[in-house]
């Protein structure tokens, strides 16, 4: 499908009613949706709950289990693991609780204390044996999951001078990266002799980078590329490509080996990644979330309750690379947007 | 020890006489009659300064003319003056007068409240905060803080 011969149209298929405050925000279930498993969302809120809903037969949604009874203060966030098996729930109550799914029944098997205030984020790496959460007391944690559903705290990072907003990991390889109401963005990795997670890049607005608080983020399929957006009214794009020099036939044997070497040259220089665009000019209010898609689709989620769509236009004569607006759905919610992977709720 | 309030003696002004607003001799009973500046005002005006028996207007600390609305866009800015530069109460007035317009507007307004410029010493990282919607919504589910504005607000609903 050719994004750029226009026509294209958002439109809305079905309104999920539920929650009795504003939702935060949303996830699908990795693990549904293909062959065949109907497709499954999580959705958090205000109202202290977390729904999963799920598509039927004749393609509506329903409200198929509600957790409840468990934090006390508004759940902020939540993330499927990549085996679709357990959810991490986020929420202002400091906690983070670890759900999971056994035939349609939802049991909380771990909770994760240490934050200091309310959490912000949460997210799975990609093997699924790492969490990471984030909250306003300006830490980052790293949770290392045990057998048995036991959770251990991996490290404490510090670095961000105010709360942090969200945290992602990259889509194939363990880094880390975090945004922040102190405007930066910052990239985390374990060091690889001394098994210590630090920040191995910030890109502050000396790096091109946001200058007001930094929202969210979000890394396209190949994870060479990153989007985030802000309150500064852009979104910008970093290149997160791990730049191989010319390889002198090493490393070209086992895909470990290939792997190390990337991760190695991810992680080693310090200012591997760097931007590369700045979207301006399209929002006049906090864009509050931005999504890649798997076709390469950004989505932005603002406060004007518009949703924005944007693709890379190819353009060959510059060298840098240039985003055009696809589309704008306005009044897509009553309220704010905040999107999830292609899917919006408003508050 | 005993904490001294913030300003002990603030200047209190008189109120403004409030307008009676004259009946339009053409009523269109289905219009909706356009949200303007004085109807903002109105709601705000009566706020209690959270350490003084005195409202904001009294205070000078919302005037008339710091009400910015545009009902067309469905936008409102509110500016508003601490009665000292080092006011720590200021984030509770922002607080208390987003929950206001929160609670007194229509859904589809975006509100924005902000120091007016030059009146405090930390007017960035107020603004900041109290135009940050997650940091808001927090500071609301603290019980304490909650109670607070309640009470700041409890005047203007007589």
């Amino acid at each position: 499908m050719d994004f750029l011969e226009g026509n294209l149209e958002l439109r809305e298929r079905q309104r999920l009613e539920g929650h009795t405050d504003r939702v935060w925000s949303l996830a699908w279930n990795p693990a549904t949706g293909v062959c065949g498993i109907p497709a499954m969302l999580a959705s958090c809120s205000g109202d202290k709950t977390v729904r999963i809903w799920q598509q039927g037969p004749s393609g509506s949604w329903d409200c198929s289990a509600v957790l409840e009874d468990n934090h006390t203060r508004t759940v902020r966030s939540c993330a499927w693991s990549p085996s679709g098996k357990l959810l991490a729930t986020a929420s202002f109550d400091a906690t983070t609780a670890i759900w999971e799914c056994v035939g349609g029944d939802f049991e909380c098997v771990a909770t994760l204390e240490g934050h200091e205030n309310e959490v912000k984020s949460v997210s799975w790496d990609a093997s699924g044996s790492l969490l990471a959460t984030c909250g306003r007391d300006k830490t980052v944690w790293i949770w290392e999951m045990q057998p048995g559903n036991e959770f251990e705290c991996v490290s404490v990072l510090q670095g961000h001078t105010q709360d942090v907003k969200m945290v992602q990991w990259h889509p194939f390889m363990e880094v880390l990266v975090s945004v922040s109401y102190d405007n930066s963005v910052k990239i985390w990795a374990e060091d690889g002799d001394s098994d210590d997670w630090h920040c191995v890049q910030t890109l502050n607005e000396a790096s091109s980078g946001h200058t007001s608080t930094v929202w969210a983020v979000s890394f396209n399929s190949n994870g060479d590329r990153m989007a985030t957006c802000s309150d500064d009214l852009t979104l910008k794009i970093w290149d997160t490509s791990a730049k191989a020099s010319e390889t002198s036939g090493s490393s070209c044997g086992s895909w470990v080996t290939q792997y190390s070497f990337y991760l190695d040259l991810f992680c080693d220089a310090r200012d591997k990644r760097r931007h590369l665009c700045t979207i301006s000019g399209y929002h006049d209010r906090t864009i509050f979330s931005v999504n890649w898609s798997r076709d390469g689709v950004i989505a932005s989620g603002a406060a004007d309750d518009a949703i924005r769509l944007f693709f890379e236009s190819k353009d060959n004569s510059v060298d840098v690379p240039s985003y055009k607006l696809l589309l704008k759905k306005e009044k897509a919610h009553d309220m704010d947007v905040k999107l999830s992977a292609m899917e919006s709720k408003g508050t | 020890m005993v904490t001294g309030l913030i300003n002990a003696n603030p200047i209190v002004y008189e109120r403004k006489e409030r307008r009676v607003r004259s009946a339009p001799t053409d009523i269109d009973e289905y219009a909706e009659e356009p949200i303007d500046q004085l109807e903002i005002f109105d709601h705000i005006r009566d706020i209690k300064d959270p350490e003084h028996p005195y409202s904001l207007e009294e205070l000078k600390v919302v005037t008339e003319d710091s009400v910015e609305v545009n009902d067309r866009h469905s936008y409102v800015r509110v500016t508003f003056t601490p009665t000292v530069e080092h006011c720590s109460m200021a984030t509770v007035i922002g607080l208390c007068l987003r929950v206001k317009l929160l609670r007194s507007l229509p859904s589809r307004y975006k509100v924005d409240v902000r120091i007016a410029p030059g009146t405090h010493a930390t007017e960035a990282a107020v603004n900041k905060q109290l135009n940050d919607k997650e940091r808001v919504a927090a500071a609301l589910e603290n019980p304490n803080l909650l109670e607070m504005v309640n009470e700041c607000l409890a005047p203007t609903f007589a």
